[in-house]
């Protein structure tokens, strides 16, 4: 039953409310990191591993530190400023551990703390009821897992897409940025299918 | 005009939707009714100008390398009491407009406006630069939230325009949301090539 229903927030984090495409979040660094693909990878790659993180980190302090204090409405200025150093605590480990690995996502790491898709994730977990729920942590770390997933997707999906519009014969003032709002509209409309699905 | 510039720059030049292209997560979410836009633009004209003012107070006496998160922080703190007003005054509004009021925090434009003019200016240049910033945000919002509730729900503050005409429902949803800003942003390129870039 249980496993079930993390089957379920998983696929509808991905598909049926994808972060990007229907919920509206992240748009920033989905416009401005969509021109490459393998930029696009690192990115989401990235954004994924933060956002599991923030998800079981927040979940500690809400429930052991802002509700047994009564201080939940300091929630926003605790998840930012969570979210913050541990995108810096990320930075630096990768930094250490494979300077490879930083090589190609260290430009990304500092963008990540003003993704609102990474605070939106965590607030959310809160509205969701997981700090009372049954296996709440695992249920946060899937729904900050699967978000982060369908931020990639959108992510690659767009870069793919705009890569090939490069090469397309677009009139001169529908270049660059309208164009890329209108082929984001076209994807979401596809995403808009998934929400008829039943899990 | 030194002032005259910064509200111009503010509301077309530099507009923060339009031409720099931050601030899109809120700019496409909360357009759904004109007057979620107009709520949407209060509350992050409320906290860019405020803190703004916080941030040009306290310029010269900020550590340079960690002056990010305390910009943040200052931030935060405005957009708790906004979210707290509005929760015990208007909470019909708090729960239109959800989980964008706690996200104003990562609005790129707020911290945007502190690092870029308001660490740099005077205080009184830089309420005009929240001000003219905020201006320029809303016109824009109310405009995309304008076509969007005219065109999706057939309703005007909340009032039926044509009796009995179907609206076409994807365009309160997000589809509608990235295509009407994609041609909003094709007509000001048309307008900008029309008539050359203005003052610039």
């Amino acid at each position: 039953m249980e496993i079930k229903l993390l089957f379920t927030i998983l696929i509808s984090t991905i598909f049926i409310n994808n972060y990007v495409l229907s919920q509206l979040l992240g748009l920033c660094p989905f416009l401005g990191v969509s021109k490459k693909l393998d930029s696009a990878l690192g990115m989401g790659l990235a954004v994924i591993f933060v956002m599991s993180m923030a998800s079981f980190f927040t979940y500690f302090i809400y429930k052991f530190v802002l509700i047994p204090y009564e201080i939940t409405y300091l929630r926003t200025i605790a998840f930012i400023l969570i979210i913050a150093s541990l995108v810096q605590l990320v930075e630096m480990v990768i930094e250490k551990v494979s300077p490879p690995l930083y090589q190609s996502l260290g430009i990304f790491l500092p963008l990540i703390t003003t993704n609102c898709a990474v605070l939106g994730v965590t607030v959310l977990n809160v509205d969701s009821g997981f700090f009372n729920a049954n296996l709440g942590l695992l249920k946060s770390v899937v729904q900050g897992m699967g978000a982060g997933i369908g931020f990639t997707l959108a992510l690659l999906l767009m870069a793919g897409i705009r890569e090939r519009l490069e090469l397309a014969d677009i009139p001169k003032n529908l270049k660059g940025l309208p164009i890329t709002f209108v082929v984001a509209g076209l994807l979401a409309l596809a995403f808009l299918g998934f929400s008829g699905m039943r899990i | 005009m030194k002032f005259r510039q910064i509200l111009l720059d503010g509301i077309w030049f530099k507009n923060p939707i339009l031409v720099l292209g931050i601030g899109l997560c809120p700019t496409l979410a909360v357009t759904t009714s004109v007057s979620n836009a107009l709520w949407m633009t209060l509350a992050t004209t409320f906290v860019l100008t405020c803190s703004n003012i916080l941030v040009s107070m306290i310029k010269n006496i900020v550590p340079p390398h960690i002056r990010i998160p305390i910009f943040i922080t200052i931030i935060a703190s405005f957009v708790i009491i906004v979210e707290l007003t509005l929760k015990a005054f208007q909470p019909q509004v708090d729960k239109a407009l959800g989980i964008f009021i706690p996200l104003i925090v990562v609005n790129c434009i707020i911290l945007g406006r502190s690092e870029e003019f308001a660490s740099k200016n005077s205080i009184v240049s830089s309420i005009i630069d929240g001000l003219s910033m905020g201006i320029g945000f809303g016109l824009t919002l109310v405009i995309l939230a304008f076509f969007r509730e005219t065109l999706g729900a057939n309703k005007l503050f909340g009032y039926t325009l044509i009796p009995g005409m179907e609206p076409s429902l994807m365009m309160i949803m997000a589809p509608g949301a990235f295509i009407t800003l994609g041609f909003m942003l094709w007509a000001m390129n048309v307008i900008k090539a029309k008539f050359g870039n203005g003052g610039e």
